[in-house]
């Protein structure tokens, strides 16, 4: 019988409130600790499954879902979905290229040249690991003896924080917004409030909803004609009357977005996965 | 249900619907604890957040 796996590294209140969803809905369902088993030729599951990968360690998610493409299981989000989103580089490209909106970027690949990028781009700026979340290691740089000490630091850090991503600071006024993309609709979004330039619930933000309106629908579907996937969480900010993407999350939280949006994500996120099998 | 925490050893209680992965908090001494078997209930200090965790 076809069911849907949903795999995670750490079980959070998203992963119950999905495997929730879907004995609501009779999905067969299984939650699965990826770290249980290992990966050969054997294949993980049936490729009647589908599998919703919600690891919390990206490049595991992003590993296993390699693994299981490569023997025909069919895995949301894919892979290549990840690859995109779990780099803020590669998303910053891919937005680039499909022309949306988004904070102006530089990088660099050293210190030296990442304080002369920043002096370009002008103070302040934000620098960000090219990997990361839940505002791990953001640096809002005011001035050019702070940019040499962050990114002397930064060359301290290991290979993946010597490719220094560096973007616009924008003056979001108090808050930004989160929306949800389920298989190319935006479904619902929030505003989050925070006094700190950081406005991530994660961190403390707090949500409320955000009406879509035709505007930012379309921003958001040119966002996933851009990248793909059936589960995306976009975060933007207003700029001057222009909706400016920050970033693009392939395995979004949204345990702080179903009261205030009145949505059921976990139930569309479910739903969408199911119908992604390959049996349909 | 409960399970004694590894670090101080105050009983913690589990949800009716505890499953393994689950992530409790020591009440007393705020540990954050992972669920890692249901019979008998075994948790374990989960692990730190690393590098590439998130969304």
């Amino acid at each position: 019988m076809p069911t849907l796996r949903i795999l995670f590294t750490r079980l959070r209140v998203e992963e119950k409130l999905l495997r929730e969803a879907a004995e609501k809905q009779n999905i067969p369902c299984e939650l699965m600790n990826v770290s249980d088993v290992w990966y050969g030729e054997k294949p993980f599951c049936g490729t009647d499954d589908v599998v919703l990968a919600r690891c919390v360690s990206h490049n595991q998610n992003e590993a296993v879902a390699q693994i299981l493409e490569s023997q025909g299981i069919r895995v949301v989000n894919p892979s290549s979905v990840m690859a995109v989103c779990g780099n803020k580089l590669t998303t910053s490209i891919a937005l680039a290229k499909a022309g949306i909106g988004q904070p102006k970027f530089r990088t660099a690949f050293s210190p030296e040249a990442a304080v002369e990028a920043l002096e370009e781009l002008g103070y302040p700026a934000v620098c960000k690991p090219v990997s990361g979340s839940w505002g791990r290691l953001l640096a809002k740089i005011n001035d050019r003896e702070a940019a040499e000490a962050v990114f002397e630091h930064k060359s301290m850090l290991g290979a993946i924080h010597n490719t220094f991503y560096i973007q616009e600071y924008i003056e979001k006024g108090d808050y930004d917004v989160r929306a949800f993309v389920v298989s190319g609709d935006p479904i619902c979004a929030i505003t989050r409030k925070s006094a700190h330039w950081i406005t991530n619930t994660a961190r403390g933000g707090a949500a409320s909803n955000l009406p879509l309106d035709d505007e930012i629908r379309s921003v958001l579907r040119s966002v996933h004609s851009a990248i793909g996937g059936e589960f995306l969480a976009v975060d933007l900010f207003r700029k001057e009357g222009e909706w400016l993407v920050n970033e693009v999350n392939d395995g979004g939280e949204f345990r702080n977005s179903i009261e205030p949006t009145g949505t059921d994500i976990p139930a569309a996120v479910v739903r969408a996965a199911w119908e992604r099998r390959p049996s349909l | 249900m409960t399970a004694t925490c590894t670090v101080c050893e105050a009983q913690v209680s589990l949800p009716n619907d505890c499953c393994e992965g689950e992530l409790l908090v020591c009440g007393d001494c705020g540990t954050e604890l992972e669920v890692i078997a249901l019979d008998p209930i075994t948790v374990e200090e989960a692990p730190q957040v690393q590098e590439d965790w998130g969304e």
